[in-house]
């Protein structure tokens, strides 16, 4: 037998190739030879929040739509490029940013990245096109007006953001997707795409300068004049006290429940901390303290778990279970009862060895595959975070003590000033 | 760059799957039993499942709450599923960790204890979860035309089981399923990753081999009879939109007409990913997409099949165009197969057919769980070797093949036709 190789090294600096063309996209690549696949995944300047207040899902319309047909294929045309190719490309829009994920086998790299610059640089908005997507999009809003989990996540947004273009709907509502015009769709590709500020991560079976020399092939040559600048984003006020809203959706046999506060922005120093923080609260092993109270404790639900939602803005940190309409209150109660634990106690020694051990053991699991690494690379370009970052990793992690944790809970959690929303009968 | 493999089945009739990828120092470990909503009966439906949520709450080595913070603290993943025909755990750890993976699985496959206290608090949490599922209208709606579709066979109901037996079962009812089908004559272990093979088998010898195999568990023997004359209904709830659900019986997955059928799925409806950790592709240039939703009778349309021990259901489901009626949308659905059974299928739609398959295997082996994954999966309804050949013999279809099983079983009497009928509103 020949010897073996263990694949071991960690995405560093000495194996992530970034490249700034001259029009300003960035460029990230890593090659992995182990499959005969590559992945393309990145963003750019056009999210939501330039929506304005009557068209909002506007940034999400344009996006689903660059893929409807081109200055040179239909959609017909293009799907069919892509999906006899076996590959996939889908656009959608965040809040800040809208972005794209791609995959193939890598002797379709070009096929893919000349569908992409396509989409992006010449789309056509085809009358009839889109009128079926919005129709779909129309559709799509009906299925999530009538999805528990859903409503009640729009409405958590409504109580903890108020004013601010965080609690606004990327997808929009029905009124302003019906309002949104093709001169609305062409006005903001034409204002807002453009090369400035674009990332895009090519990992798979390919090499390193070939990926780039593909990129600006495809992308190099796109130039944009007065692309616009995205909008400043305005502070977001705290709850004086805690709101809670019932969303009734009668007919449905199970309620969802998201209670939460703000939580801090990827690049605040408490993050790591609020993250280890929340680990303990409701992920780890069983969804942590959250699903042990209310799912094997009480056996009130399904799930129960925290999510902890941190990016360029001020994030959220939230609790969210599925229960029997009957047990809401229980349910409540139980949460509530543990995030004033949280805040109270902070977390024991062993708790936060076992969440230290976790993060920095699941990582390799986590950069397993081409999309896993093409989401790191993007990780670290979005938030700056140095591209040895996943070197340092388990120093960061090591380095949070329970002081931190407690200090992070204690910023942003305070049971008396919380966001609970409820979606069911 | 082929990694070796290694199969072999111990003493006590333990199948075991090795193999060896050093592409990350990762070890995914997955033990799958025979055992699934097929081997349960009314009064019991549900039991496979439940069992699986048992098998999470501890032995005397590992009490509950222990098992998971144990997997979590070394970084691995865990998790299990109950499906139709199998139940299958598995871990994902570290390299070096993956020995409490394998402690653990020889653990509970013996000396799971089934408390009655554990028992009483994951019941609810099994109706919660079923509530949960309640709240889907395709849930509900594929609920009713599976009911309908299978009188006798146990493919009727369910996995999640009937709300009335989850109330209803007991924990000795769990307890002597567990014991009738956990066991190593049962069951087919499958690890793949960052190992050596020699050690690995002599570890899992270790710890496997003491356990003693079972009598061969008693399997409910009731095939489904001739279905004669198309099946209709419908289910009303919440909503606005409308759901078409369409089945129609297929084989077996070991039956070679499942290949065709593959096919044939391919181009009706864009291809069935059996990937477990992978994405598909989308399907927009299928002759359903550009039929149904390209002409506004559907906002989306998707087919595919189940690969299964006992013959089972290729499934259609379209969500209705606001604008449409289930019927028109049915109307046009129909003229598409109709069209399938009668033209022949052109040679480069099936080229194209295996150019999907061939990338979808790719991007399924960038991921060392999902390799693991499919050594047991394919076992479970043929053999290991189903999935090595599956791109020859997809690559063995021929164009008279695919319109033989599109009119062998594409039959309209031969089918299932399920509405969702939302009550607020909407055309139905």
């Amino acid at each position: 037998m020949t010897s073996k190789k263990v694949h071991t090294a960690l995405p560093g600096p000495n194996d992530i190739y970034r490249e700034v063309l001259p029009n300003g996209i960035t460029v990230l690549t890593r090659a992995n030879f182990n499959s005969p696949s590559v992945v393309i995944s990145g963003y750019f300047d056009a999210g939501a929040l330039f929506d304005p207040d009557e068209k909002l899902g506007l940034a999400d319309f344009v996006a689903s739509a660059l893929m409807r047909g081109t200055k040179k294929h239909t959609f017909d045309e293009m799907y069919n490029i892509l999906e006899s190719a076996g590959a996939s490309l889908g656009f959608s829009a965040g809040v800040h940013k809208s972005g794209f994920n791609g995959r193939a086998l890598a002797e379709d790299l070009s096929l893919l990245l000349g569908l992409l610059a396509e989409a992006l640089t010449q789309p056509a908005f085809p009358k009839a096109e889109m009128e079926k997507l919005r129709a779909q999009l129309l559709t799509g809003l009906a299925i999530s007006a009538e999805d528990t989990s859903e409503m009640a996540s729009e409405t958590f947004d409504k109580i903890l953001y108020r004013d601010h273009p965080y609690s606004r709907p990327e997808e929009g509502t029905p009124e302003t997707v019906k309002r949104i015009t093709r001169d609305d769709l062409v006005k903001f590709h034409g204002e807002c795409y453009g090369p400035r500020g674009m990332v895009i991560a090519v990992v798979g079976a390919v090499e390193a300068e070939e990926a780039v020399r593909q990129v600006k092939r495809a992308l190099g040559s796109w130039q944009v004049r007065g692309q616009k600048e995205p909008p400043a984003l305005p502070d977001v006020k705290p709850l004086r006290k805690t709101v809670s809203k019932h969303h009734r959706m009668p007919g449905k046999s199970q309620s969802d429940i998201v209670i939460g506060t703000n939580g801090p922005k990827r690049r605040d120093a408490e993050y790591m901390a609020a993250s280890l923080g929340n680990n303990i609260l409701g992920q780890f092993g069983m969804m942590g303290r959250i699903g042990d109270a209310v799912r094997e404790k009480a056996g009130l639900a399904y799930y129960a778990y925290s999510s902890l939602y941190a990016g360029i803005g001020p994030g959220s940190w939230e609790v969210s279970a599925g229960v029997n309409p009957s047990n809401v209150t229980r349910a409540t109660r139980l949460i509530v009862d543990e995030l004033k634990r949280f805040v109270q106690e902070g977390v024991t020694e062993d708790e936060l060895a076992d969440s230290k051990a976790n993060f920095i053991g699941r990582l390799p699991l986590s950069l397993e595959s081409n999309g896993g690494v093409a989401g790191a690379l993007l990780n670290i370009e979005r938030y700056d975070l140095g591209m040895d970052y996943y070197l340092r990793y388990a120093d960061l992690v090591n380095a949070v003590t329970r002081e931190d944790v407690l200090s992070a809970a204690r910023k942003f959690i305070d049971p008396q000033k919380l966001a609970i929303a409820v979606a069911g009968p | 760059m082929k990694n070796p493999l290694t199969v072999t089945t111990l003493s006590n009739g333990l199948k075991v799957f090795l193999k060896e990828i050093h592409t990350a120092p990762i070890i995914s470990s997955w033990m799958w039993y025979r055992v699934g909503s097929r081997d349960e009966v009314q009064g019991r439906t549900g039991i496979s499942h439940w069992v699986e949520h048992m098998q999470f709450k501890g032995t005397p080595q590992f009490p509950a709450n222990v098992l998971d913070k144990a997997i979590s603290r070394e970084g691995g993943t865990w998790n299990a599923m109950t499906y139709l025909d199998w139940t299958a755990y598995y871990e994902t750890m570290p390299a070096a960790k993956i020995d409490l993976a394998l402690r653990l699985e020889a653990d509970r496959m013996v000396n799971s204890q089934f408390d009655e206290k554990e028992v009483a608090s994951e019941r609810t949490v099994i109706i919660s979860e079923r509530e949960g599922n309640e709240n889907e209208p395709l849930f509900q709606l594929g609920e009713a035309v599976q009911q309908a579709a299978f009188r006798i066979h146990p493919y009727h109901h369910e996995i999640i089981g009937d709300m009335a037996d989850l109330h209803a079962m007991t924990r000795d009812d769990l307890y002597s399923h567990y014991r009738a089908f956990y066991i190593p004559n049962n069951a087919v272990m499958a690890v793949a990753g960052d190992f050596d093979t020699p050690s690995m088998l002599a570890r899992i010898r270790e710890l496997f081999e003491p356990i003693p195999a079972g009598p061969p568990p008693v399997r409910v023997a009731r095939p489904e009879g001739e279905q004669r004359g198309e099946i209709r209904l419908s289910v009303e709830g919440p909503g606005s939109t409308t759901y078409l659900q369409v089945c129609y019986r297929v084989p077996a997955a070991s039956h070679p007409d499942f290949f065709p059928l593959i096919v044939l799925d391919s181009l009706l409806a864009g291809p069935s990913n059996f990937n477990m950790f992978s994405g598909g592709i989308s399907n927009k240039t299928s002759r359903l997409y550009r039929a149904l939703v390209d002409k506004e009778y559907a906002v989306s349309v998707y087919g595919g099949a189940h690969a299964t021990v006992d013959p089972f259901l290729y499934s259609i489901v379209l969500t209705v165009h606001p604008k449409r009626k289930a019927e028109e949308a049915l109307a046009a659905l129909d003229r598409e197969i109709e069209r399938l059974r009668r033209e022949k299928v052109t040679k480069a739609e099936i080229a194209r057919a295996i150019k999907q398959a061939r990338a979808l295997f790719a991007y399924g082996s960038e991921n060392i769980t999902n390799q693991a994954f499919w050594m047991g999966y394919s076992e479970m309804f043929a053999d290991y070797g189903w999935f090595e050949s599956y791109l020859e013999r997809l690559a063995a279809v021929t164009v008279k093949d695919v319109q033989r099983v599109a009119n062998e079983y594409f039959k309209p009497q031969r089918r299932v036709v399920g509405t969702y009928v939302p009550l607020n509103g909407g055309q139905a």
